[in-house]
């Protein structure tokens, strides 16, 4: 069961610009235990930057990342990888010349400790140390219902199943903290509910905090404990999915300035009405 | 007549063996960056002037100890100053930076270690060796010194195929070689994983070049040893360890053999290109290579 806790992690006033232009200015986040926070925004408004300077891809210029109790300036990705922070990523990364299970068994590569000499031989310890990664990883296969492509190279599978194949590899890492960068960009509505489901049985049965980006408003609205909407590098909202949607600020970053908020046609759709048109506004 | 044959096989599987060796190096370096590195020939021919150098000022031991720190120090250098400042580019980005390597490291290592011809004597005889005089009549005729290198080659590579088959960093080095940013999100130390393969790449081509270069002596000619490289990665495959091993035996052998046996009527000379041509074949037909990752496009 889970009960969302205090926060796990703390982004505090984090400042990233690339050149002239600022990506980020003064952001704080917050993440709490077991919940599922969505951040969402129009194209450009730092999404994907805050993804990638809680999981150390960026450093930030000012500002400073609390996780586990730890402050530093700035995370490493593999700190925050041995750490328990997994991530799938906007446009699929995966291996795409490796199998299924090989790419989800890169994901237990962290948690292997047998020493290369033993692995080598591949006897006593080492191999009953692959032997117990590969049931870990099997589990989470039929998990994800992915078992029908476990031997197939993922660079041939459908987009839908690589980013579910993504999420597993995220999953086999057994994170504390996932990050997801558009997990149903491109899918069709009952591939999108697949994912839904397993994103909420991930956060339900082993409790991990998740954090996600989206841009189908149903989706979010849905799944979301809290929701923190990002404007220009800034942070405009923060609050449960039906305070956000009624908050002025974000009505008119989504709609423009001229929506004024009292104006009837101003409202952000409603989760029951239409994704897809919120699919593609913010978009 | 008959064992006459079965001599030119060996003679030409012994050279194999050192092609084998060379094409290793590529192969590490295209498994974990997915990148051909083009500098491959010069980090031979700077090890051995290294070596060469060092050794007229101490013993050979240390010299090959020193020389071998010389191409680890070379390998971080080139991960701190080339590798990372191009994380997550193309791979013909990367290839474009090696042959920036390639032409450094000649111009540096000629002009810091002299541009002479230097000789470099192992000590080992070579003298043709009868081999097998009791079971076969007149027995085999083999080279000592090809025969102790290919010894030498061949045990590097058993090592370094057990090494990058069966260990955890195999699967690390694929990973990388895959996608950059996915490596690091699953936690692959990418700067370790870069530095532990180009030092192997360096001392590999340290062995090439101590064993071409006592060949045909310390010069710039054993950076173009590599180019004979080419056409055993388009056999064996690129991304194949077994792929270079075999490549090797089979170029060794194959240009030997036609040397030979088809040299008479085509008026010889088979020798330095029947490789080539193999390789073109290769291309034609299973562009892959024996070993090499099916070339996966999803339309």
């Amino acid at each position: 069961m889970r009960r969302i806790g205090e926060p796990v992690l703390i982004a505090d006033r984090i400042s990233l610009a690339f050149g002239g232009i600022v990506a980020l200015s003064e952001v704080s986040i917050a993440i709490r235990r077991s919940e599922i926070l969505a951040i969402i925004g129009p194209n450009g408004a730092g999404k994907t930057s805050m993804l990638n300077v809680i999981n150390g891809f960026y450093h930030p210029h000012a500002g400073s990342i609390t996780w586990k109790g730890v402050t530093r300036r700035r995370m490493r990705p593999y700190e925050a990888a041995a750490q328990g922070i997994a991530r799938t990523f906007q446009n699929v990364a995966l291996f795409k010349g490796m199998t299924t299970l090989d790419n989800i068994m890169t994901g237990r590569l962290l948690r292997m400790r047998r020493n290369f000499l033993w692995q080598a031989v591949y006897v006593g310890p080492a191999e009953r140390e692959e032997l117990a990664h590969r049931a870990h990883v099997e589990r989470i296969i039929d998990f994800l219902e992915i078992e029908a492509i476990r031997k197939t190279p993922v660079g041939r599978l459908p987009y839908g199943m690589q980013k579910r194949v993504e999420l597993a590899r995220a999953l086999a890492m057994e994170p504390e903290l996932l990050l997801l960068d558009e997990p149903m960009a491109g899918m069709n509505v009952e591939e999108k509910e697949d994912m839904c489901r397993f994103i909420l049985d991930v956060n339900d049965e082993f409790g991990t905090t998740i954090a996600l980006i989206e841009h189908d408003m149903g989706v979010v609205m849905d799944i979301s404990d809290r929701v923190i909407v990002l404007d220009y590098g800034r942070k405009i909202a923060d609050g449960p999915p039906g305070e956000v949607r009624t908050s002025p600020d974000v009505i008119a970053a989504y709609l423009g300035e001229e929506a004024a908020p009292h104006s009837p046609t101003a409202r952000v759709p409603s989760s029951s009405r239409n994704a897809r048109s919120a699919g593609r506004g913010p978009g | 007549m008959d064992f006459f044959v079965i001599e030119v096989l060996i003679g030409g599987l012994l050279t194999g063996v050192l092609y084998a060796l060379v094409a290793l190096g590529f192969v590490l370096i295209f498994k974990a960056s997915a990148v051909f590195n083009f500098a491959q020939g010069s980090m031979c021919l700077f090890a051995a002037l290294a070596l060469v150098r060092l050794m007229e000022i101490m013993p050979a031991p240390l010299a090959l100890i020193c020389a071998a720190a010389i191409m680890i120090v070379l390998a971080f250098a080139i991960e701190r100053l080339v590798l990372r400042p191009l994380v997550n580019q193309e791979a013909i980005i990367l290839f474009m930076a090696t042959i920036g390597i390639t032409f450094f490291l000649d111009g540096f290592g000629q002009s810091l270690f002299g541009s002479e011809v230097y000789t470099l004597d192992l000590g080992i005889p070579k003298d043709p060796l009868l081999l097998f005089e009791g079971l076969i009549p007149r027995g085999i005729l083999v080279n000592e010194f090809d025969l102790w290198t290919a010894v030498a080659a061949g045990l590097l590579v058993a090592v370094l195929a057990v090494f990058f088959q069966r260990t955890r960093i195999g699967r690390a080095l694929r990973a990388v070689a895959d996608d950059h940013q996915a490596a690091l999100s699953v936690g692959i130390p990418l700067r370790q994983i870069w530095v532990i393969v180009w030092s192997v790449a360096g001392l590999v081509a340290l062995v090439a070049g101590i064993i071409w270069g006592s060949k045909l002596g310390v010069q710039f000619s054993i950076a173009l040893v590599a180019l004979k490289a080419l056409p055993v990665l388009m056999l064996g495959g690129l991304t194949s360890v077994p792929g270079a091993i075999v490549g090797g035996l089979i170029v060794g052998a194959g240009e030997k053999l036609s040397e030979v046996f088809l040299g008479p009527f085509l008026g010889g000379g088979i020798e330095n290109w029947f490789a080539y041509v193999l390789a073109l074949v290769f291309l034609l037909v299973r562009p892959q290579g024996l070993f090499g990752e099916r070339i996966i496009e999803r339309v």
